[in-house]
């Protein structure tokens, strides 16, 4: 069975439809990279998936539970669906480990020790123990996001988004971030993952969504989306060396 | 008829400028409790409330504070409640300055990026979760420089509850100047003895923005 399963979702920002009829379903476990061309609908498709927004039509489970639109139910399935900025989003005001204490504690109520050997179990997780008092500011790019990886990961998610996880990162720190994630991967976590890294989309994922104008236009594993893309579309995005 | 000194025309301004000083923290502590509790409804998720603290912002920064001191003195005397200098000073500065304030706390609430909300959404975190942990204590933090910038507003704005007849340090100028004929030199004083009150504050300001930032 799978774990999200998307129909009909449907989502205008104005007079503009960005997401126009998208059918998806991600297996447990599965790594699904989304590609296309900026304005396709990638990052909303995402947002959609952890309520950031909310569809205009179409229906959204995560682990047997539909979308709804309540706070309550919301927060309940943010808790199953965790997610990964592209600016990282870390809270400037609190250290790598309160960063990754804080949800720990607030939300799901846990006492503070508990919660800062929870912490720092996911920094060592992706590197960054020594790190564990450090403030955001003083990171580089690439540890910023490793922490925000951190943080979502404590709150153990039965998926994880990731938004362009790499897209604000120097190219000689994206490696680190994708390492961290390719390792995830290797762990069994559900990925969903918008990205414009392709050779890594080929390398790790298991799936591939190429997304065209709202929709999903084309899906296949990477060997096959990248090798024999079948619209004219997906020729031209591949062609264009992303 | 009496011969002023020097010294008398000083230790009279200074005796005065006391209550300039405790009508300034009442104005300043009374204005920020009020700003607080007005914010809450400012930034809340409800529209109404909002909707009319706006309203009273919009009021009070759109007319002179000199016409509040006015209707707060006169208004509540026509309604036949007795009000003293004091009490209608201390009410006008308030309602004054907590409409500034609240102005201000939400340009800091606001000022905190779309990323942080969502950053603390995708996490779980409730409305007041997210306020209480995330939003707030750096909005805070933003809010402080401009805040006590604002103090020397409100420390310059008593100088008006002179026209209600309240005696605080401009009112004892004109006191003084009348009887002692000298008005340049207790003028000139009252002008530094209210340098003196607010310059501490605008240094204090400058350098709270210089420590905030580099925090960051």
């Amino acid at each position: 069975m799978s774990l999200i399963e998307i129909a009909g979702l449907r989502k205008s920002f104005g007079s503009t439809e960005v997401l126009r009829g998208i059918d998806l379903s991600v297996a447990s476990g599965e790594v699904v990279a989304i590609i296309g061309r900026s304005g396709s609908g990638k990052s909303t498709l995402l947002r959609c998936i952890n309520g950031l927004e909310s569809p205009d039509a179409g229906a959204i489970t995560v682990a047997g539970e539909a979308l709804g639109t309540g706070e309550a139910r919301l927060r309940a399935l943010r808790l199953k669906v965790g997610m990964i900025f592209q600016q990282f989003n870390l809270f400037p005001h609190k250290t790598a480990g309160q960063n990754v204490m804080l949800a720990r504690q607030v939300v799901r109520g846990h006492p503070r020790a508990e919660a800062e050997a929870l912490a720092r179990r996911m920094l060592n997780r992706v590197g960054l123990g020594a790190k564990f008092d450090a403030y955001p500011a003083q990171l580089s790019g690439g540890q910023q996001q490793r922490v925000a990886i951190a943080r979502a990961l404590a709150m153990e998610p039965l998926a994880l988004l990731c938004d362009e996880v790499t897209s604000a990162l120097d190219p000689e720190l994206v490696g680190e971030v994708l390492g961290v994630v390719r390792e995830l991967a290797a762990e069994g976590m559900t990925l969903i993952m918008v990205t414009h890294e392709m050779a890594f989309a080929r390398e790790v994922c298991d799936r591939v969504v190429f997304m065209h104008e709202g929709r999903v236009h084309e899906v296949g594993p990477p060997a096959e989306i990248f090798a024999e893309p079948r619209t004219p579309e997906l020729r031209a995005f591949v062609a264009r060396g992303h | 008829m009496t011969q002023f000194t020097f010294v008398d025309i000083l230790t009279n301004l200074l005796w005065a400028s006391r209550w300039t000083l405790l009508l300034s923290l009442a104005a300043f502590a009374g204005g920020g409790l009020l700003a607080l509790g007005l914010l809450f409804a400012a930034i809340g998720r409800a529209r109404w409330p909002g909707r009319l603290v706006r309203l009273y912002v919009e009021i009070f920064q759109g007319t002179p504070l000199l016409m509040q001191l006015f209707l707060a003195f006169f208004g509540l005397g026509l309604l036949g409640i007795d009000v003293s200098p004091w009490l209608a000073a201390c009410a006008a500065l308030i309602l004054w300055s907590a409409a500034f304030l609240v102005e201000i706390w939400r340009g800091c609430v606001m000022a905190i990026g779309r990323g942080q909300w969502e950053a603390s959404a995708a996490l779980g975190m409730g409305y007041a979760a997210q306020m209480r942990h995330v939003v707030l204590p750096q909005a805070l933090r933003l809010a402080v420089p401009p805040t006590v910038g604002f103090s020397v507003q409100v420390v310059k704005g008593t100088a008006l509850t002179s026209i209600i007849g309240f005696l605080e340090l401009t009112k004892a100028g004109t006191v003084l100047s009348n009887a002692s004929f000298q008005p340049f030199t207790v003028f000139g004083l009252v002008a530094l003895i209210y340098f003196a009150l607010c310059f501490p504050l605008s240094v204090g300001a400058r350098r709270l923005e210089r420590k905030l930032n580099v925090a960051h």
